[in-house]
């Protein structure tokens, strides 16, 4: 092949688009992490030794009642915090279910683990789905399309669709919190409402003591003091997604 | 040229007819979608996607499979597919159609659509699946439209077409790379986290098109009394031959990485669709007959005098086609949500509503694409000196 | 003209359908203005005109500012007091009755904003079950 000044040039320019591109690339999947250290970082820590079935009902029952989240009876179902077996939550940690004890079989919550790098946040095509600077994974209500992208893109099974109207499946409402309406993508949003207010969220209220909550980005909270004492893990750390919900072991 | 469309048989009309009937009772259903909300599918919280988006991800590929006319005319002057190449543009035209509409029965807040772009969002692939749809919708009406403006006058196209021509080219392989970025970009659903996702789409994606096409081209011929040319026909179907088998090889390397490696999370959706888990089997059949269409459609295309014969022909062709659309409009969809991402096996099976909603969506593609055919056929003719 | 008769016929069809709004309402009453529930509470957010005419542009920018922004309050251009973003918690406070001042006007006007299909109001509401 005859090579002359034209095709350098082409060749560089092409090579050129191609190293400003990749970076690009690498930094488009970092777009939508909030990853700062300034400022607050909200996680919740979950200390499955002393959470008990009664309490976990607790939990749901005040957040279910605080968030008008309707009780359908069927896989269309809506849920932000509900019980799951480590089975479910853990899947492919909790193998050898001969010989390592009743770990599989144990229950505890489940609910957004309001990732660092969400993926939900990632793929929403209109921002619907959003991360506050203090970490919250939002939703806006008002403006998702329920195109469902997030639900295929959450790894955790943490966002449900309002597949009714949920209205309809629900006993009483409260009105200072608004209901959903049919056709929207939702999940648990941290109590952002009572966040604003100083407050901690409601499971967090309810749970005795069994759930702990506070800044990640603060040396003294409770949440890193508890952190440093325990062994803590977290739902599918392999994936990059960094959750902000811990299990204490 | 759209005159020739009011112009028409007994036959033609009543196929319009028909069609019409049945876009209707597609909109029926979706009236009916629009008040209870997307609790008529049979979509659940884990099978958050169906038949729908399922259906989208099909057409996609059908859509694309025009640039294998479009290469061999343009880049290398292969002048058999002169004739043919409408056909398969306007073929384009109406799968995007249907794509489009596929999204829109598939959105809970349909009001709600142009948020994606009041709101655009370029880290979502979502974004960008629109973009290209249209564009590639907006590309094929044009270069469609002025080639065959110009046939009709007998004239050359004229020369601003062609950077249009050559962009749809790299412009139809994107729909369907990025139509497969939707699936393989997200973590966590270790079934469609494939590099080949891509690659495996277009494949399929060259298999069913032209298989379709060359079914098309047949009605075409007895209804018509037009025939887009013997080689082209041949032509297509050794490409359908080839794109079929690369097709069922890279289905086979998935399988391979995933058995062979043995990881849990990517061999359980192998397991579903092949073996089925406990209690829940119901797409293993379809997929067994998915796998063994693909095959037998294979081997039948690849001899020679198979494809000579016009019967032996048409069957190949209907054999890819219905293997490709259970691998993709199907399976590869279903496939992917079960089981969840907390393993749990949670059942799909669409809804009467929602396959009445997807035939109503079919009904107003083919009615484009007999619009836009008794158009092309009659410009033809015309040219031809035939008598319509 | 080839078809003048066809083509005269049907833009007479058109113009009779594009005006039907008009022909359908002649010897209706003239719009009156709704009377509406006055709370006790003398200042709104902002001037009843501003209030009356853009009342939806600011719950829009509220909504927004709210959600999505994080901003909690709003610095009224009236009174120059600090008021709080929120539908349920402040509108509703002065009007909590949503059929005697929401839909006094909407209805009349034939708009329906979906605000209600998730707000929930205390008193009022014509979805009510």
């Amino acid at each position: 092949m005859k090579s002359n000044r034209r095709q350098f040039l082409a060749t560089l320019g092409i090579t050129a688009l191609g190293w400003s591109l990749f970076p690009n690339l690498l930094k488009a999947a970092e777009a939508t992490s909030g990853h700062s250290l300034k400022g607050k970082r909200w996680a919740m820590v979950i200390d499955t030794k002393k959470l008990t079935v009664e309490i976990m009902e607790k939990c749901i029952r005040a957040c279910n009642k605080a968030h008008n989240i309707p009780h359908i009876p069927d896989k269309k179902e809506v849920k932000w915090i509900w019980i799951e077996t480590f089975h479910h939550l853990f899947p492919g940690q909790m193998g050898d279910k001969t010989h390592v004890s009743e770990y599989p079989e144990k229950k505890s919550l489940c609910l957004c683990n309001h990732c660092e790098n969400p993926p939900c946040v990632r793929v929403c095509p209109t921002k619907a789905t959003f991360q506050r600077e203090d970490g919250i994974v939002m939703m806006d209500f008002h403006r998702c399309i329920g195109c469902r992208y997030c639900m295929a893109a959450c790894p955790f099974g943490s966002r449900s669709f309002n597949f009714y109207d949920p209205r309809k499946f629900l006993k009483e409402e409260n009105p200072n919190f608004p209901t959903r309406t049919k056709g929207v993508v939702e999940k648990c949003l941290f109590c952002y409402e009572r966040i604003d207010e100083g407050k901690k969220p409601y499971c967090v209220e309810a749970a005795e003591g069994a759930i702990y909550f506070g800044d990640l980005n603060d040396p003294h909270s409770e949440v890193r003091k508890v952190l440093a004492e325990r062994y803590a893990i977290t739902r599918k750390p392999e994936l990059g997604t960094f959750p902000c919900v811990y299990y204490l072991i | 040229m759209l005159e020739k469309a009011i112009k028409g048989s007994k036959l033609y009309w009543g196929w319009i007819c028909l069609l019409l009937v049945g876009i209707g009772i597609g909109f029926l259903a979706y009236t009916v979608q629009m008040k209870e909300g997307l609790s008529i599918t049979g979509m659940s919280r884990d099978v958050s996607w169906g038949f729908y988006i399922a259906q989208f991800t099909f057409l996609v590929g059908v859509a694309a499979s025009a640039v294998m006319m479009v290469i061999p005319k343009y880049l290398h002057h292969y002048q058999p597919f002169a004739r043919i190449l409408i056909l398969g543009e306007f073929l384009a035209i109406a799968a995007v159609s249907m794509c489009l509409l596929f999204i829109i029965v598939d959105l809970g807040q349909p009001q709600r659509m142009l948020n994606i772009i009041f709101h655009a969002t370029p880290h979502s692939i979502l974004f960008w699946d629109m973009i290209v749809l249209n564009g590639y919708l907006f590309l094929n009406i044009l270069i469609g439209w002025v080639t065959l403006e110009a046939e009709h006058k007998g004239v050359e196209p004229p020369k601003w077409i062609k950077p249009f021509i050559y962009l749809s080219i790299p412009w139809a392989v994107s729909i369907h790379t990025v139509t497969a970025f939707l699936y393989c970009g997200l973590p966590g659903r270790h079934f469609w986290l494939t590099a080949i996702l891509a690659p495996r789409f277009l494949a399929s994606a060259f298999a069913s098109g032209p298989a379709f096409l060359i079914l098309l081209s047949y009605v075409v011929k007895i209804f018509a009394k037009w025939d887009p040319g013997k080689e082209a026909i041949q032509s297509l179907a050794k490409i359908v031959a080839y794109a079929t088998i690369i097709n069922l090889f890279f289905i086979a390397l998935e399988v391979f990485t995933a058995l062979y490696s043995n990881i849990p999370g990517h061999t359980i959706h192998l397991k579903f669709l092949f073996s089925g888990l406990p209690g829940y089997s119901t797409y293993v059949p379809w997929m067994w007959v998915a796998i063994l269409a693909g095959l037998a459609g294979f081997f039948i295309l690849l001899f020679p005098e198979n494809r000579k014969s016009d019967n032996v022909l048409a069957i190949g062709c209907l054999l890819v086609f219905m293997s490709c659309w259970i691998d993709k409009g199907l399976c590869f969809l279903i496939g992917g949500f079960t089981p969840s991402p907390l393993e749990e096996v949670t059942k799909y099976v669409p809804t009467k509503l929602e396959l009445l909603i997807s035939f109503g969506v079919y009904c107003a593609g083919f009615l484009i694409l007999t619009i836009l055919y008794k158009v092309a056929v009659g410009v033809k003719k015309e040219v031809a000196g035939e008598i319509d | 003209m080839y078809d003048g008769g066809k083509i005269l016929a049907g833009l007479a069809i058109f113009v009779l359908i594009f005006t039907f709004p008009f022909w359908y309402n002649i010897g209706n009453a003239a719009y009156q203005r709704p009377k509406l529930e006055k709370p006790k509470e003398k200042n709104c957010v902002e001037s009843v005109e501003f209030m009356r005419a853009d009342h939806m542009q600011l719950l829009n920018e509220w909504r927004d500012e709210y959600v999505r922004e994080h901003i909690t309050t709003y610095k009224s251009h009236l009174t120059g007091k600090k008021i709080r973003i929120s539908l349920t918690k402040t509108c509703l406070k002065c009007h909590p009755n949503r059929d005697k001042f929401c839909d006094k006007c909407h209805a009349s006007l034939a708009v329906s904003p979906y605000c209600w299909d998730c707000h929930v109001t205390p008193k009022g509401d014509s979805n009510e079950k």
